[in-house]
């Protein structure tokens, strides 16, 4: 316990001491939100349920959050830090594999809760949009979904040979998946074979537990379908990784 | 307690169809700096690597500090400490950081301002890693190795690419360590390194062991002092136990004759020399 405190405390420096981190998964997704709302957070969306935009833009933007923090960049750092030799050097040390990996893992999902609190926050001060009316709901859907997308980033890792890679290979998956699954436009409208693709994407699901939960007051519990495809995904995520995780960098 | 902090006795390891290392047995006694020297896929570091637990055997039996590495676990490896090939650090921490982050992870760390001003960084302390020089990143790895306040350390090249200046910096600071009683193991492919720093060592060649001992004992070992002149424009060469003797007879002869002997050169042979001999073979 001692030593997951000693790790987290570490992890959550390095998280802040990281400006890569902080814009591009922590920063960018609250101004997309800040950019996006002012534009057209008042107009109604017919295919949504006659919602206002602005709610629906900040759960996909809570969604987003939870992609770009707990996968794409727990998935570029692990990626890094392995090439750079890191978790080779600390498995010599006495902290045991499986401590640092929870505190890593921790860590992101620490800074996604404080995404979450900020878009909340934002959403409150510009866009008039209340407070969750279902907050153990959302708690538990928010849990659910970055621990999934922790276990995806983790087994990613697997797959990427090279630090430099790392970045290519992580935007080239969030970033499309991010559109195609409705976290910036309500995906009804799309032609039919990008909703074909996102009705197998793991951020379709999540995005539809956490609005259906933050705007239609529905309870988790009532969420099955999506609450299973999404725990499907994460421990597909982490079956790959408990085969193929590796510490040491991928040779010549 | 046993007076070995190391006993390898026919270690095997292939790699696919490669031998990389061919049943070596040495020792290394508590206290000693033992230098593992040999060229570029002599087998060092898998040698290395299989004594600091990273890597499985396929044959042989392997003690460190009374364990067997393959099945050790953290408290064993409270005991060790390992720099590795490369300096892999956080380049956003500063050096009091990087080393508070690693003494955390030991029961009974050495003080983080003591390791800094042992590796000499005092000035350094509170910059960033990323703004470190080569030697100065070097210089920190080791005092990561050095924070846990292990017994035992393992230092892999530990000078390869530095400058002469870094070098001889880097020397004095393990020098230093072996004033605390440390057992050091370190693979170099200098051969000064080697002379300089190791009470003992062991010549790989091809993944086997082909001389152990003592740096001086190894040149005493093999060659007599060799001593060169040119006569009429001939170059003589001549080796002897007894330099003295032949050297005064030689002199008092050119002496005698009013002749200068040309180009006289009297050398002991280095470890370099016996390294050479030891490892020519191996040109492919």
């Amino acid at each position: 316990m001692r030593l997951f405190r000693h790790e987290l405390k570490g992890e959550l420096l390095l998280y802040v001491r990281s400006r890569e981190l902080a814009f591009f998964t922590f920063l960018l997704p609250m101004i997309f939100f800040l950019l996006l709302a002012s534009v057209y957070g008042n107009d109604r969306i017919k295919s949504e349920g006659n919602v206002r935009s602005a709610p629906f833009l900040q759960a996909g933007m809570i969604g987003y959050g939870a992609i770009s923090i707990a996968f794409a960049g727990l998935a570029i750092v692990v990626v890094i830090r392995r090439e750079a030799g890191i978790l080779k050097r600390l498995r010599a040390t006495p902290l045991p594999a499986p401590v640092y990996l929870i505190a890593l893992l921790s860590a992101f999902l620490a800074a996604f809760a404080v995404e979450v609190v900020g878009l909340l926050l934002l959403g409150r001060l510009f866009f008039s949009i209340g407070f969750p009316g279902r907050p153990l709901s959302l708690a538990l859907a928010l849990i659910l979904g970055a621990v999934a997308f922790c276990g995806l980033g983790i087994g990613l890792t697997a797959v990427i040979k090279s630090a430099e890679g790392a970045s290519a290979v992580v935007n080239a998956i969030y970033l499309p998946m991010a559109f195609i699954c409705g976290a910036f436009f309500s995906p009804h409208s799309y032609p039919a074979f990008l909703r074909a693709i996102a009705a197998v994407l793991p951020l379709t699901y999540f995005l539809r537990l956490i609005r259906n939960v933050m705007l239609h007051g529905h309870e988790i519990w009532s969420q099955g379908t999506n609450v299973a495809v999404l725990a499907a995904w994460g421990i597909g995520g982490l079956l790959v990784a408990a085969r193929s995780f590796r510490w040491e960098p991928t040779e010549g | 307690m046993s007076e070995l902090a190391i006993e390898v006795r026919g270690l095997r390891k292939a790699y696919g169809g490669l031998e990389a290392v061919r049943g070596i047995d040495f020792d290394v006694r508590r206290g000693e700096v033992f230098g593992l020297l040999g060229p570029n896929g002599a087998g060092k570091t898998t040698t290395v690597e299989i004594l600091e637990g990273y890597r499985s055997r396929d044959a042989g039996q392997v003690e460190v500090l009374g364990v067997d590495p393959a099945e050790a676990g953290g408290e064993w490896r409270e005991r060790i400490g390992v720099v590795l090939q490369s300096s892999a650090m956080y380049e956003t921490l500063t050096v009091a950081e990087m080393l508070s982050l690693f003494a955390g992870y030991y029961a009974r760390p050495r003080p983080v301002d003591e390791v800094v001003e042992l590796v000499g960084l005092k000035e350094k302390r509170d910059d960033r890693v990323r703004r470190l020089s080569g030697g100065q990143r070097r210089r920190l790895d080791l005092g990561i190795a050095l924070v846990g306040d292990p017994e035992l350390i393992f230092l892999d090249e530990p000078t390869t690419g530095f400058d002469p200046h870094a070098r001889r910096q880097a020397w004095e600071t393990l020098r230093s360590l072996r004033g605390l009683g440390k057992t050091i193991v370190l693979t170099t492919h200098y051969l000064d390194e080697a002379e300089r720093l190791a009470d003992r060592v062991g010549v790989l060649r091809s993944g086997e062991i082909v001389a152990v001992g003592p740096p001086s004992q190894l040149i005493g070992s093999t060659r007599a002092t060799e001593i060169r002149y040119r006569d009429n424009g001939r170059e003589v060469v001549l080796e002897t136990d007894e330099p003295t003797r032949v050297l005064h007879e030689l002199t008092a002869k050119a002496i005698a004759e009013n002749r200068e002997l040309e180009g006289l050169v009297v050398r002991r042979p280095s470890l370099e020399d016996v390294y050479l001999s030891l490892t020519e073979e191996q040109a492919e």
